[in-house]
């Protein structure tokens, strides 16, 4: 049984039917892209594996145990970390700031109450923090507020954010999305570090497939809500059915 | 020292030195002069600015860090005060178990309040803790009459139980013996200065709140507050959950609020249902607004200015008037006094709502924002051709 597993899920939105039937196995330590067209609801299933939203049928189970009607942070406490595909950050921290409190998070659970300490004074947390912030290049900003940062550097701290939770899942809605060619090659290599690195299992949607192709160890491709197949990338470059509904599409627009 | 970092102990000794020379600070001007009706180094009102001081900080812990703007302050105001004036009731004038006890409810009050309002956000929100307010302000006018004596308001009488009073005992509100009221005047040629035991007592414990505010703004739970101001939803998709946090931030501002009540009953046996009024609680909101939201002086600064304001203003008559512009002929004294004569006296409120408007409008982070301006202006004048605008931007840092 794989780490993420997603049966027969849909949601409707109205009158849209944005996901239906929807399974999914994510094997542990394995990097698996969603690709689809746009408004296939790649993201919308994103939203419902975290919480935010709720199917109308199915089931999602992590590590074997049910995440429906799991609240957000509960959800994140279990080691599933996402990367938003409009970066989501504190705007009015620091960079610093933004990266301590998904370690605060980490170690000290949903609630404490710490109010008599400084932030300073957690030596141990301010390490880890710098050192991630490092890893991604930016240990040269680390008190500019957030919301002054250049999109791709948004990008970059939205990942330090879930990286440095150590999460066991991690999900990522175009990550490269808005970056320059020579960032999205950095991040793809600072992908490929982490998975060396750590027991990390990824889950990544991607319009670009130069990103997909160089990571994907499994591919799923979504159209109107529906997996169409799922298969190795080397498969999925030739599949007929794959050229036909998602390639093509791209080539026109 | 103290567990704070260099700047901001610096930052607290200036606090104190100017808290501790107040009666002097606010007396500029001798007694016997046309401006010395501008002074305010009087006891009454040295302890408002103390007490309104400590409600302001109490409320910059929600408003400014979260975020949250309750309009319904005023409510824990009133139970501490309410549960201070019952204490001299039952037990003698000494203030020390009225305050705690004051703490104490206005603290479980927030709990009961916070943990209803904070399932909604924003506008609904305010409206929620509005209303729960107005509905304290009406079951302490009438419903709750055997509590809080309904319009008369909550007094201590003679038939009293008083059990600690004892055959001699205090009959003013005092700290073991300290009488709240008594005061020692210093003649200095002609300036005057008073040195108010229930200032002082205000005052200590205002700087303790100070410093209890300034710690909690540099916490990590102080950082986790400042997080949901941000961004709320965020933060529940890094594994924290925001409502425990909002909801101890309530219930310590509720605390502030309620020490602030009880102070204010210590300094005046009274207590009223009209102090737990929607005004009361706008005032609150004024007060930090003004001075600056979200930094840790500016509550204090706005506390002061409005209460300076509704005290010396409130004073100034046509006659004042008419001394001030008495040296000008006779038709453009009158019309001069007619056009003052809206913005003083009852009109205070006119003029602070003026100014409340430029404030807004002209300097968003408050007076405290105007000090950084003039500060800057003196500063920066060397190198006029430093860009600044692109040095890479600090985050504005939530001291002063
Ligand atoms: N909250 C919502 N309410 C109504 N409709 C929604 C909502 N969220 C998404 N949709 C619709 O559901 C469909 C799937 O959207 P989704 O964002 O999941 O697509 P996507 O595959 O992520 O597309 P893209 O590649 O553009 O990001 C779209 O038609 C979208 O308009
Ligand atoms: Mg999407």
């Amino acid at each position: 049984m794989g780490l993420l597993e997603v049966k027969d899920v849909g949601k409707r939105f109205g009158g849209l039917q944005a996901l239906s039937n929807v399974n999914l196995s994510v094997q542990e330590n394995t990097v698996h892209a969603i690709i689809g067209p746009n408004g296939a609801g790649k993201s919308t299933l994103l939203n419902c594996l975290i919480g935010k939203l709720i199917p109308d049928t199915g089931s999602v189970t992590f590590q074997g145990q049910s995440v429906l009607g799991k609240k957000p942070h509960e959800i994140n406490q279990l080691g599933i970390s996402r990367i938003f595909q409009t970066p989501e950050i504190f705007g009015d921290l620091t960079v610093l700031e933004n990266v301590l409190i998904p370690c605060f998070a980490k170690r000290d659970g949903s609630f404490r109450l710490h109010a008599f300490e400084t932030v300073e004074a957690e030596k141990d947390l301010n390490e880890k923090a710098l050192a991630m912030l490092e890893d991604v290049n930016m240990q040269d900003k680390l008190h500019m507020q957030a919301s002054s940062l250049s999109r791709g550097d948004k990008r970059r701290l939205e990942m330090a954010m879930s990286l440095v939770q150590d999460p066991k899942l991690l999900l990522l809605d175009e990550p490269t999305a808005g970056m320059a060619r020579a960032d999205t090659n950095s991040t793809i290599d600072l992908l490929k570090e982490i998975k060396e690195k750590r027991d990390i299992t990824m889950a990544i949607i991607e319009h670009d497939m130069h990103v997909v192709f160089s990571l994907a160890e499994r591919i799923t491709v979504l159209a109107q809500g529906t997996p169409l197949v799922e298969d190795t990338p080397d498969n999925i470059r030739d599949h007929p059915k794959v050229r036909e509904a998602y390639l093509g599409e791209t080539q026109q627009t | 020292m103290l567990g704070l970092n260099q700047r901001d102990t610096k930052f607290l000794i200036i606090v104190i030195a100017l808290t501790v020379f107040t009666p002097i600070l606010l007396q500029p001007f001798p007694t016997d002069s046309g401006l010395a009706q501008f002074n305010a180094g009087y006891p009454d009102l040295m302890q408002r600015f103390a007490i309104f001081g400590i409600f302001a900080i109490g409320f910059n812990i929600l408003f400014g860090l979260t975020g949250y703007l309750s309009f319904g302050h005023a409510a824990f105001l009133g139970v501490g005060s309410y549960s201070t004036v019952w204490m001299f009731k039952l037990l003698n004038y000494n203030v020390l178990p009225g305050l705690v006890l004051a703490i104490i409810v206005s603290g479980l009050f927030a709990l009961l309040i916070g943990f209803v309002s904070l399932r909604r956000s924003g506008i609904y929100f305010s409206i929620l803790t509005l209303a729960f307010a107005q509905m304290s302000f009406n079951l302490a006018y009438s419903v709750l009459t055997p509590i809080t004596n309904g319009e008369t308001g909550l007094q201590v009488y003679n038939d009293d139980p008083q059990i600690l009073m004892g055959e001699n005992g205090i009959t003013t509100t005092h700290f073991f013996g300290f009488k709240m009221n008594s005061s020692w005047i210093m003649d200095l040629g002609p300036w005057q200065f008073t040195f108010n035991f229930g200032y002082y007592f205000c005052a200590v414990i205002a700087i303790l709140a100070f410093y209890l505010s300034l710690r909690i703004f540099r916490s990590p739970f102080g950082l986790m507050l400042r997080a949901v101001k941000s961004n709320q939803q965020r933060m529940n998709y890094t594994g924290v959950s925001s409502r425990p946090y909002t909801l101890a931030a309530f219930v310590i501002s509720g605390m502030y609020a309620g020490l602030a009540g009880g102070l204010l009953a210590s300094m005046d046996p009274l207590a009223g249902a009209e102090r737990m009024q929607w005004t009361a609680s706008g005032e609150v909101v004024l007060m930090t607004i003004l001075g600056g939201a979200g930094t840790m002086m500016g509550p204090v600064l706005g506390a002061g200015f409005i209460k300076y304001f509704e005290n010396i203003f409130s004073k100034i008559n046509d006659q004042v008037l008419h001394g001030w512009f008495a040296f000008l002929p006779d038709g453009l004294e009158n019309a001069l006094v007619w056009l003052l004569h809206p913005f003083v006296g009852k009109g205070w409120h006119l003029t602070l709502g003026l100014l409340f408007m430029l404030v807004v409008v002209f300097l968003p982070g408050g007076l405290v924002e105007l000090g950084q301006r003039i500060r800057n202006m003196f500063r920066k004048k060397p190198d006029a051709n430093d860009d600044s605008n692109h040095k890479p931007q600090q985050s504005p840092h939530v001291a002063e």
